[in-house]
């Protein structure tokens, strides 16, 4: 207690603030489903609703960070290795994503990608529905996590030195050996990380998806709007058992980034 | 060639063969460049480019004058004046916060300092409905200061207050990660000589540490705000979203297009679209300051 007292003001507003807003509020939800009796958490976590969520969740968000782990890269790449008109200015656009509101992002996605919006109207004609779909929620996805694995990636590839990979080709090997064996290898952390992160994003979006998509279960509704479903319908137990999944999940990724950034710096040295 | 500078040769036998070598390679890399570039600038239109342009091409479809008047609606300006009261007083708060945190942090070494870091980091995981969720679990009928805030008739959720705590918990980490950083390369040197010249906590904080971390700090606010204006997840959980009473912009967004009032969606999407320009033009000029200040 009085390790308490002799506190400067700084610890005290950390550590105060910290517990009013963050742990209470965990410590909230865990409490309340732990008051669950364990074989009804059990059956609401796995109800058949709540498991096709989960897949529209979890899935859609792994597709999507790993399909911006790919681009993600190419755009670190060209970003960082080569110049052309308007550069800084998509460097700078990169960012976007974490500065457009969700609600803006959902909008203009559900009207771009709807059967007559500017690129849903090119796709309708070969049967391909995008806005209203889970094709709609991963394009959301695909969106909001855009930036993660460029912006982890780039400050890597700034400091990789060229001479490696020039060593590499004059040896003899291709341009795909050079990348695959040379120039891959030490990118890996951050790629994975970057990868992660924009996983974790996705998998707690909430504004742009609602937006984009139509909500339907068994279709295309994420854990999130079920959990705002069930508080609809003053069904708290529903809402805590997934909300407490959704945060134990969640958890577990940001322990999993962690320890990849650990490993990652680890890698520098 | 490159991989001679500063006389490092790594495989000096080769040298010879060198000039036909990167005769072939340089016009193969100028293709390769070509076809990279394409591809990034396709999938960049595609994914955020398009759907950025088109957010004002659907406000301004009707002319100028429809979306003035959308602009004048009472909703709307409530909506407005609402999302700027919350940013006036979660800013602040968590800007206090965000210095204290990073202090402690980047000042002190101590036992669980990582995980006071992970916990810091918490917010960013949290999906924000879930953060809406926690909240209401406290605050609400049925939570746990519920029955006590009601005999003391304080009505949190679905009222300002828990809009408040809603986009404080969101944005709770900001202003920590960005001064952290800039905390640890300016070390403490320089506070600790104005110490030993006799200077207060209060006087080393403003003349010593604040001058050192006003980028960061700045950049760490000017990202919090975004968030704050910008919420919708956490915020729409909490706040019942009712017109003109706990409507922020965000919501309004969500509100006007759902009912089909899609000229009225887009007019406050631009407004919110400019906040965000206005957040990536400020970021790229606070990494410019502070670039340039390393180099020195």
């Amino acid at each position: 207690m009085s390790q308490v007292a002799n506190l400067s003001w700084p610890w005290r507003i950390t550590l105060g603030y910290l517990t009013i807003m963050l742990l209470l509020p965990v410590s909230a939800l865990i409490l309340k489903a732990s008051t669950e009796n364990p074989a009804d958490f059990w059956r609401i976590a796995t109800s058949p609703v709540a498991l096709a969520t989960y897949d529209v969740t979890f899935v859609t968000s792994l597709i999507a960070a790993l399909i911006n782990g790919v681009f993600g890269t190419l755009i670190a790449w060209v970003l960082v290795r080569y110049d052309f008109p308007f550069k800084r200015v998509i460097d700078a656009a990169i960012d976007l994503p974490f500065a457009l509101p969700t609600s803006v992002a959902g909008l203009t996605l559900a009207s771009v990608y709807s059967n007559n919006g500017w690129i849903g109207s090119l796709l309708a004609p070969f049967g391909i529905k995008v806005a209203f779909t889970r094709l709609g929620v991963g394009v959301a996805m695909i969106f909001i996590s855009l930036p993660f694995v460029v912006r982890t990636l780039q400050p890597v590839l700034q400091d990789m030195e060229k001479e490696i990979e020039e060593a590499a080709w004059s040896l003899g090997a291709s341009r795909w050996e050079t990348f695959w064996r040379v120039v891959l290898p030490p990118l890996l952390p951050a790629i994975l990380t970057g990868i992660s992160l924009g996983f974790s994003r996705a998998v707690g979006e909430y504004g742009s998806v609602v937006i984009v998509a139509s909500n339907v279960p068994f279709k295309d509704l994420i854990a999130s709007v079920l959990i705002i479903q069930r508080l609809e319908q003053y069904d708290y137990s529903g809402a805590t058992v997934i909300g407490t999944v959704l945060l134990l999940i969640s958890l577990g990724i940001l322990l999993a980034i962690n320890l990849l950034q650990a490993w990652g710096r680890r890698y520098e040295l | 060639m490159s991989y001679n500078v500063a006389g490092k040769s790594f495989y000096p036998d080769l040298e010879p063969s060198e000039p036909s070598s990167p005769a072939k390679p340089a016009r193969e890399v100028n293709w390769v460049k070509i076809v990279l570039i394409s591809v990034t600038l396709l999938y960049l239109s595609l994914v955020m480019f398009i759907p950025a342009l088109n957010v004002f091409v659907e406000a301004f479809k009707a002319g100028v004058g429809p979306f003035l008047k959308n602009l004048t609606e009472p909703a709307f300006i409530h909506a407005i004046k609402l999302t700027v009261l919350i940013a006036l007083i979660v800013v602040p708060v968590n800007t206090v916060f965000g210095l204290c945190a990073a202090w402690v942090i980047a000042r002190n070494h101590f036992r669980g300092r990582t995980l006071l870091i992970s916990i810091l980091d918490v917010p960013f995981a949290v999906s924000p409905v879930v953060a809406g969720l926690m909240i209401v679990l406290l605050y609400g009928r049925n939570g746990w200061f519920g029955p006590l805030l009601e005999s003391a008739n304080i009505k949190i959720i679905f009222a300002m207050p828990a809009m408040v705590l809603a986009s404080a918990f969101i944005t709770l980490p900001f202003v920590a990660r960005e001064v952290i950083p800039v905390l640890e390369e300016a070390g403490s040197e320089q506070e600790e000589a104005a110490k030993t010249l006799g200077a207060n906590d209060w006087q080393i904080f403003w003349r010593v540490t604040l001058p050192n971390i006003r980028w960061g700090l700045l950049y760490g606010v000017i990202l919090t705000n975004a968030r704050v204006m910008g919420e919708f997840g956490a915020v729409s959980v909490v706040s019942g979203n009712i017109a003109r009473k706990t409507q922020t912009l965000p919501l309004f967004v969500e509100e006007a297009y759902k009912q089909y009032q899609t000229q009225a969606a887009y007019s406050a999407a631009v407004l919110l679209a400019l906040l965000a320009v206005v957040t990536l033009i400020l970021k790229e000029v606070l990494e410019q300051k502070t670039r340039i200040k390393n180099v020195d």
